[in-house]
């Protein structure tokens, strides 16, 4: 039996629960319903997958550390780079996002659960299966003769290599299978992060007084739906072309692979606004709280980041401009995608405007939000010069290309992920990180990462394209890809301390307290970890930091907003 | 906790340190630690270098923004970060400016747009029409090599494109398979060779030499083994290489044996050598097999093991290439080695 002591915000709630036979425990985990405990699962689950693709990435990495070598075959790394891809995106970054969203989302708006607590655990069973499904293809692929195989069609599966004719056997019914169900497992989440922002905000936050984190998953959750929803259609199409004698994609019946680049890029860049749009509604948390400051412009930041997500919906033919467009074509895409620096650049400065002035406590979130500062910048940089169709001609499907979205979505959006782990530990789990550690992570990680992807974009300046299992000596690649390689061992190293972090403070870790970071969203107000129910009461605000307001009653936020 | 307020944000961006002009890109192409044959800043031919001019002007501004910006981000990191003396007061809470918001955001509009128009005049340059004096050429891309037309000249060959210098080259892009991607850096940008979708794009290449690339598409197990080599030349030596390549095979009495067993064996069904019963379209066409300097797609020299290694086992030197393994026993082996090696 477990005593609860419910309490009122701000006030800290002791909860013990007594020891229960571990199938019990692992069965309420099955059968949750509570938008934590499925936040929970969504986050472990990608991080188990991050480690996949961590040792997948790492193969490619050893079998390009120098010309002609033979560590894997092509056949193995074609699969290498498909799964990492695939895991990356979809069973990583997609999961991490919604993790956060699910956990933190009610909490900030002072809800009890999600708007469907049975859609939500729906939605995270679906992709945890799509993501099985996929590695299952590994043993499965072939049928009963159990030869093994996995899909080698590259994440974005281009037509007509997906066709029957290219590509025998099951492995990319198994990728399309794969990102099928995960996606309307996507979609599923998505529709129930915009209800309940829409519908469950506690008394007095209208929608002018949400966190930002919150502002910025509602954008999120609608690309979701509009980005989302093509690639499933795509995927549909591809099965009728490969099992019920469609034409879609099938060129030699006169279908269009262009189509198919269409559909998929539909998806595929506002697909990189929903992983990064979260990544900015981390950092528009933990930057304001660390240099202890309300966040600068919060409504142009909040148009901003509608800004970008009604742009990024327009831009996805920039991935195209190699494929034959028009020039008139070319030049609107040109276009477009210059635009979004405009928005983006106002959230780099805004951010930067925050910190001017205030007193910036470098703790282990902080300083992964400062190394994302910079190295986005850098990413959007190195984003205008390939939005320049003919730059992009030459920089298009080079290394350069793999450097720069590796930029965006390490640099960027895992680097804000790692600050929201950090951030949001003691919170989930009531005992603080070993800050050491948390420190000597982001040192490693920084040196890895930079050796890792800051020489990268050389080979591509130098002609080296990507999707390459070997290369020719005499290239000048040889000590690019060297340095790129020896990076990969800083990395993987950080990532062993940040899980050594994350379970010994899980045991060992200091108590954390409600508020450990004096920190003024709603989600400090309740017990670390919260209860079930978040709130024994729900709390009612008058500002966009309500705990501002409650620990300055004498100069409170609500006065000038 | 005190903490004091200021409305009105009194941003001291214009103390931030001077700018320094940084014209980076323009010595990358020069040092030698970047010496590559595919180096896209060594440009050599008109799309190439109007694409580079265009680069270096992206490069500097973004350089410029790059600098900017990043020490404006490292002034803040480091001047207002906590320090062990402070007191426990908040700092002051600025709201916002609509001052600062709007010059931030017209200041990236004008470079947006600056940055636009320069581009928009490339695309318009590049994307015209190649000049009426041009050599045509059609390429086919296959898995995972490439089929070269020359459709007024009547010749085909493989692998190894050849064009004259200072001449415009309109090469047309068709592909039997997959998508592939032509790319030879210093000539021009890549284009795609995509099925059921013709694209063009032209180069003039304006040195003589051999100018190396690679298929830029993925597409399919051995994308990595589709080398392009583009070899320029002076308009003597093309017309007399058109000349040689027009012809016929050679008659082959050197080797009527080897001859007779490539013509027996399956080798006719893809490879074609003209006058004779050999007219398979998959594979690469051989009626001057010798006359390349590469065998497989440009992946090594076409010297006797490596053909002979090529007929035995294509596999050895290209995993997951299309053309099977013969199973021929050793004596038919060197008679077709042979045969091949007569056909200049």
């Amino acid at each position: 039996m477990s005593t609860e002591v419910i309490t009122l915000p701000g006030t800290q709630t002791t909860v013990e629960t007594s020891r229960r036979p571990l199938v019990d425990r692992l069965h309420e985990w099955v059968t949750t319903v509570d938008h934590k405990r499925l936040g929970l699962m969504y986050i472990v689950y990608a991080l188990m997958f991050l480690l996949i693709g961590g040792v997948e990435a790492t193969i490619m990495r050893i079998q390009l550390s120098a010309p002609h070598k033979d560590f894997v075959s092509p056949q193995v790394f074609n699969r290498m780079f498909t799964m990492h891809g695939t895991t990356m995106i979809f069973f990583v970054a997609m999961p991490l996002v919604f993790g956060l969203a699910n956990y933190l989302v009610p909490l900030m708006i002072g809800a009890r659960d999600m708007a469907f607590p049975r859609l939500n655990a729906f939605s995270f069973w679906l992709s945890a299966f799509g993501g099985i499904l996929l590695y299952f293809s590994l043993i499965g692929a072939n049928g009963l003769y159990g030869a093994g195989n996995a899909p080698d069609v590259g994440w974005f599966a281009y037509a007509p290599l997906t066709s029957h004719s290219f590509s025998v056997g099951h492995s990319t019914d198994f990728w399309i299978l794969s990102l099928l169900v995960s996606g309307f497992g996507s979609i599923g989440t998505a529709i129930n992060i915009i209800v309940t922002i829409l519908c469950l905000r506690c008394p007095g936050m209208k929608l002018g007084k949400m966190p930002l984190f919150v502002w910025l998953n509602l954008v999120m959750a609608g690309l979701v739906i509009l980005a989302v929803s093509p690639l499933s259609a795509a995927q549909i199409m591809l099965s009728i072309d490969r099992y019920l004698g469609g034409h879609f994609f099938d060129t030699q019946a006169g279908g269009s692979a262009v189509i198919w680049m269409h559909f998929f890029w539909v998806f595929g860049h506002p697909e990189v606004y929903v992983l990064v749009i979260p990544a900015f509604a981390v950092a528009s948390e933990i930057i304001p709280v660390f240099s202890r400051k309300a966040i600068f412009g919060y409504p142009v930041m909040v148009a901003a980041t509608v800004c970008i997500g009604f742009i990024g919906m327009s831009v996805w033919a920039h991935h195209m401009f190699t494929v034959g467009m028009s020039s008139n074509a070319n030049t609107f895409f040109v276009l477009s995608t210059m635009a979004v620096a405009v928005p983006t650049g106002i959230k780099i400065f805004n951010w930067l405007a925050t910190m001017w002035g205030g007193k910036i406590d470098f703790k282990t979130p902080m300083l992964f939000c400062a190394g994302f500062l910079f190295q986005f910048l850098a990413a959007g940089l190195t984003g205008i010069m390939l939005s320049a169709a003919p730059f992009d001609w030459q920089l298009g499907n080079s290394y350069f290309v793999v450097a720069h979205f590796h930029y965006v979505i390490v640099g960027g959006i895992l680097f804000c992920l790692f600050a929201a782990f950090y951030y949001w530990y003691p919170k989930m789990s009531g005992r603080m990180y070993n800050e050491t550690l948390g420190k000597l992570h982001f040192w490693l990680f920084l040196i890895g990462f930079h050796l890792t992807f800051d020489f990268m974009h050389i080979p591509g300046l130098l002609g080296m394209p990507r999707r390459i299992y070997t290369y020719e000596p005499g290239r000048g690649w040889d000590t690019w890809n060297l340095i790129v390689t020896i990076g990969v061992v800083f990395q993987a190293a950080g990532i062993l301390v940040f899980a050594a972090n994350l379970i010994w403070s899980y045991f060992r870790g200091r108590i954390a307290g409600n508020d450990p970071w004096d920190a003024w969203t709603l989600e400090w107000t309740t017990s670390s970890p919260p209860p079930e129910y978040n709130f024994a009461a729900i709390p009612s605000v008058k500002s966009r930091r309500p705990l501002w307001d409650l620990k300055h009653p004498e100069d409170p936020d609500w006065k000038y907003e | 906790m005190q903490s004091t307020r200021n409305n009105s944000a009194k941003l001291p961006l214009l103390k931030a340190p001077a700018v320094l002009f940084f014209p980076a890109s323009a010595c990358l192409a020069q040092s030698p630690t970047f010496s590559s044959p595919t180096n896209i800043f060594a440009p050599a031919s008109t799309p190439a270098k109007s694409i580079f001019g265009l680069s270096l002007f992206v490069l500097v501004i973004t350089g410029i923004v790059f600098v900017v910006v990043g020490s404006l981000l490292a002034y803040a990191v480091v001047k207002f970060r906590k320090r062990k003396d402070d007191d426990s007061r908040e700092p002051a809470q600025v709201y916002g400016s609509n001052q600062v918001e709007i010059a931030w955001t017209v200041i990236p509009v004008i470079i947006v747009v600056v940055l636009f128009m320069a581009t928009a005049r490339v695309i318009a340059n590049v994307q015209k029409a190649a000049p009426d004096n041009a050599v045509h050429v059609t390429v086919t891309g296959h898995q995972f090599w490439w089929e070269y037309r020359y459709p007024d000249l009547k010749v085909v060959t493989a692998n190894e494109l050849h064009v004259p210098v200072g001449v415009p080259t309109e090469i047309r892009l068709l592909s039997a398979d997959t998508d592939h991607s032509f790319w030879v850096p210093r000539l021009a940008g890549k284009t795609d060779l995509i099925p059921n979708h013709p694209n063009v794009m032209w180069i003039d290449p304006q040195e003589p030499g051999l100018y190396l690339g690679q298929c830029a598409q993925y597409c399919g197990t051995q994308h990595a083994k589709m080398l392009l080599r583009v070899y320029v030349e002076s308009r003597t030596e093309f017309d007399h290489w058109i000349q040689q390549q027009s012809r016929p095979a050679q008659s082959s009495d050197a080797a009527p044996e080897g001859q007779r067993i490539f013509e027996a064996t399956a080798c006719i069904n893809c490879h074609a050598v003209a006058g004779t019963p050999a007219q398979g379209r998959f594979g690469p066409d051989l009626t001057h097999l010798m006359g390349r300097d590469t065998i497989a797609a440009g992946i090594a020299g076409n010297n006797h093991e490596n053909l002979r290694l090529w007929i035995q086992d294509p596999g050895r030197l290209k995993p997951g290439s299309l053309m099977p393994a013969m199973g021929l026993n050793e004596h038919d082996l060197n008679a077709v080695t042979a045969y091949l090696e007569t056909l200049r």
